[in-house]
């Protein structure tokens, strides 16, 4: 998560304390042109922090998922989804923080290694149960996925080895349906 | 760009032959029974405009510019309650309309913009007169399209005008590239518009009302603060009912005036910025606010943390994202003002307001609305009488700064769609081409345009449509030489440093007479009451009048941008010794019956 994003705001004054928090949002879209821009607009219009978005297909091939992670206290959060819904192209925005969710991110991790540095690499890629996807005689590319503090948990252990390139979705979530005993 | 040879067989219910795009958004807007177009061709619309010369139903105004169309369109919205409707071509004439997309966005008006566009197949190629428009205006329109088939079209006509006049209104563009307009299909206008994910609530929660009515039968001390959104939804009716019902006193926004006739014992006038003393008392001790279609605006709020700090508050509008956005309130009710108000009114029971009210007539007599009069005119006073000369019966269109303050102080507003103006966006240049526009939608009312010698500059071009289409406007310059609100701003803090403020003014007489309209200076306070009178007398055409008024006047009270009514600046007092100097007193109370002119009042024009 970019770092500085809480200085680039019209709310810098805001301090990211225990009312600031990270939300969720999950909004499914109708595939008409221009929504996507709009919906970015509007975060940019109105001064909001998004710390990642992401978009893709669904089930249904007229709509697409939108799944924003945004920062905000309780009343930027109600103004942001209250602004969503006002999208003529949205068709529903639910904020899955007040709910049980699912969330993967994806990392690409593009790493320096050596003759001597590859077994250690590849031994933190098992215990992440990353795959490696590309290889070379000075680089291992990797692939993760998990949650967020998981792709964050791998970064770091990576970064002593050096990190040549990265790409990292953002976060995509779907409530949980069932919530059984364990 | 797909041809469509399929289309042909493909009628599916559509009748007749085929008809190009051209001509089949000249009949869309026939089915939408839309009387007045205004607008100006370009190389991108020429086909759209040569369908529109076989059409008699539909009236088109060849404005001068395209922001005068827009700011005309506006004018007629307001003053019907109908959508105004814009046609513009590609380029320039797209980006000339925006000024008044913005206006219309931030003050809820239906419009309908239409826009030309270079062909399909050369966008984003930087082709001649082509831009983003629909880009350009995402964020400052309700929605916008760019229509990509002529088999769209219709719809889109359809789902455009349905969404500019509902929920909360405004302005909706839809962009028609040259060649979609070429292309052909059948006609076949929708009945209905079904959009999967845009259904505003109308109907307000029965629970919340209830709330709300048990908070209001337990106030003292209630306020009503209505908002613009009382007039679109046509409540001011039932607003009034339920105001004398509750005998609860009423302050209005800028947007909210004419809501409440000003002359019933319960108004208080404006609040805010410039608002009545009493009103941003009574606001500031109320137990109980009401906020009726209104959206706490900062100009109306001042320090959102001390506005009405001491009251529990009711909202209602049909905008979900304007309650608690500025201010945080208890009691929500998304829907429409009308309808909420009615529902309301069954649930609620007058209240014991008599202290209150003898608390806030206490208010009045000690802090009303004053202004020094004298032989040099004062705007002040201009608003006076021509509110005593028309009894209220006329449409007032204002532009932005001082005058349109001392406007909305001094005219004393008493019915919903006479008061149009400017307010979220503030833009200078909207009075003149809006009172146009108003002018085509209202023959009942005269007509009246009100700007300042820097804002009536800004669209004086419009002076030519008003003129070839002899359209009866009252055209009154309030000058005073200066960018006036600017100036009093620099005068009160800014240390009276003047950065760039006066003017070096035209002659507006010769200037209005160049255009073929009768104009005439009047710079002595005796002669203001026999111009208006003349003016309103007057036929056949508009009219122009130069009022010369009083260089550095400021308009009070005024509460600083940002504060609260402990920081209120009330008229500096007149009782002191230069001031008495100065002439009378005028002083003018709201809620009290209008005062007659001597001569008895000229009806409305022809």
């Amino acid at each position: 998560m970019p770092q500085s994003q809480a200085m680039l705001s019209p709310h810098a004054d805001v301090v990211l304390d225990e009312k600031v928090k990270r939300h969720t949002i999950s909004i499914l879209v109708q595939n008409k042109f221009g929504a996507f821009n709009r919906i970015a607009g509007m975060f940019a219009a109105k001064g909001y922090n998004i710390d990642s978005l992401t978009v893709g297909p669904t089930e249904d091939e007229t709509v697409s998922r939108m799944t924003i992670v945004a920062r905000g206290d309780d009343q930027i959060i109600e103004q942001i989804t209250k602004q969503l819904n006002k999208l003529i192209d949205i068709v529903k925005v639910i904020d899955l923080t007040f709910e049980s969710f699912v969330d993967r991110e994806l990392v690409l991790v593009k790493v320096h290694s050596t003759t001597e540095t590859r077994p250690e690499i590849m031994q933190i890629a098992e215990i992440f149960r990353a795959k490696v996807v590309d290889i070379s005689p000075r680089t291992l590319t990797l692939e993760a996925t998990g949650s967020q503090q998981k792709v964050d948990a791998i970064i770091k252990m990576l970064k002593p080895f050096a990190i040549k390139e990265m790409a990292r979705t953002g976060r995509v979530a779907l409530k949980r349906e069932f919530q059984g005993e364990v | 760009m797909a041809r469509h040879a399929h289309a042909e067989e493909g009628s599916h219910g559509g009748t007749g032959r085929l008809m190009t795009g051209a001509e089949i958004f000249v009949r869309s807007l026939v089915a939408e029974k839309v009387e007045v177009l205004f607008g100006y061709p370009g190389g991108a619309t020429i086909g759209v405009y040569d369908a529109l010369r076989d059409i008699s139903d539909i009236t088109h105004v060849l404005t001068r510019h395209e922001q005068g169309a827009t700011h005309a369109a506006e004018g007629y919205a307001k003053a019907t309650g109908k959508p105004g409707v814009v046609l513009a071509t590609s380029g320039p004439g797209a980006t000339n309309t925006v000024t008044g997309i913005a206006d219309a966005f931030m003050d809820s008006i239906p419009l309908v913009v239409f826009t030309g566009q270079v062909p399909l197949r050369l966008i984003g190629n930087d082709a001649f007169q082509e831009a983003d428009i629909v880009g350009i205006t995402r964020p400052i329109t309700k929605h916008n399209y760019l229509v990509r088939d002529v088999r769209e079209l219709a719809r889109t006509i359809k789902e455009a005008f349905y969404i500019a006049t509902s929920g909360r209104p405004g302005p909706v563009l839809v962009d028609l590239p040259k060649d979609v307009m070429a292309q052909k299909t059948h006609f076949d206008y929708p009945e209905s518009v079904a959009l999967r994910s845009y259904a505003p609530v109308l109907e307000g929660n029965s629970r919340q009302i209830r709330k709300a009515a048990e908070l209001i039968n337990s106030a003292r001390r209630p306020v009503l603060y209505v908002g613009g959104g009382t007039i679109l939804s046509n409540g001011a009716e039932e607003l009034t009912a339920l105001a004398r019902k509750l005998r609860c006193p009423v302050t209005t926004t800028l947007h909210g005036l004419g809501a409440f006739p000003e002359n019933d014992p319960l108004a208080m006038g404006m609040l805010g910025m410039h608002g009545t003393w009493y009103s941003n008392m009574a606001v500031n001790f109320c137990d109980v606010l009401i906020a009726v279609g209104a959206r706490f605006d900062d100009r109306v709020t001042g320090n959102v943390d001390a506005f009405a700090a001491e009251a529990k508050k009711i909202h209602i509008d049909v905008d979900p994202a304007a309650i608690s956005k500025n201010v945080k309130v208890d009691v929500p009710i998304v829907g429409d003002v009308k309808r909420v108000l009615t529902a309301l009114a069954e649930l609620v029971s007058p209240i014991d307001t008599a202290d209150w009210l003898r608390t806030i007539d206490a208010w009045k007599e000690e802090h009303p609305l004053r202004y020094r009069n004298g032989d040099e005119i004062r705007a002040q006073y201009v608003m006076q009488k021509l509110g005593e000369i028309t009894g209220g019966d006329a449409i007032v269109v204002t532009d932005v700064g001082q005058h349109q303050m001392w406007a909305a102080q001094f005219f004393n507003f008493t019915h919903p769609r006479t008061h149009i103006t400017s307010g979220g966006l503030g833009t200078m240049g909207f009075s003149l081409p809006a009172a146009m526009g108003a002018v085509f939608g209202r023959r009942d009312l005269p007509v009246v345009s009100i700007s300042g010698d820097g804002g009536f500059q800004m669209n004086s071009q419009e002076m030519a449509t008003i003129v070839q289409h002899k359209l009866p406007v009252k055209i009154f310059v309030i000058n005073n030489g200066f960018l006036g609100m600017v100036r009093q701003w620099q005068e009160l803090f800014w240390r009276r440093r003047y950065s760039q403020v006066a003017l070096a003014n035209p002659d507006f007489v010769r200037l209005a007479e160049a255009y073929g309209c009768p104009g005439t200076r009047v710079t002595r306070t005796g002669d203001v009451e026999s111009a208006i009178r003349s003016a309103m007398a007057h036929t056949g055409g508009p009219c122009f009048v130069e009022f010369v008024v009083a260089a550095e006047d400021n308009v009070y009270p005024m509460i600083p941008a940002g504060q609260t009514v402990n920081e209120m600046i009330d008229t500096p007092d007149p009782a002191s010794e230069t001031e008495q100097a100065n002439g009378s007193i005028e002083t003018v109370h709201k809620g009290k019956a209008r005062k007659v002119s001597t001569h008895a009042a000229v009806p409305g024009n022809a």
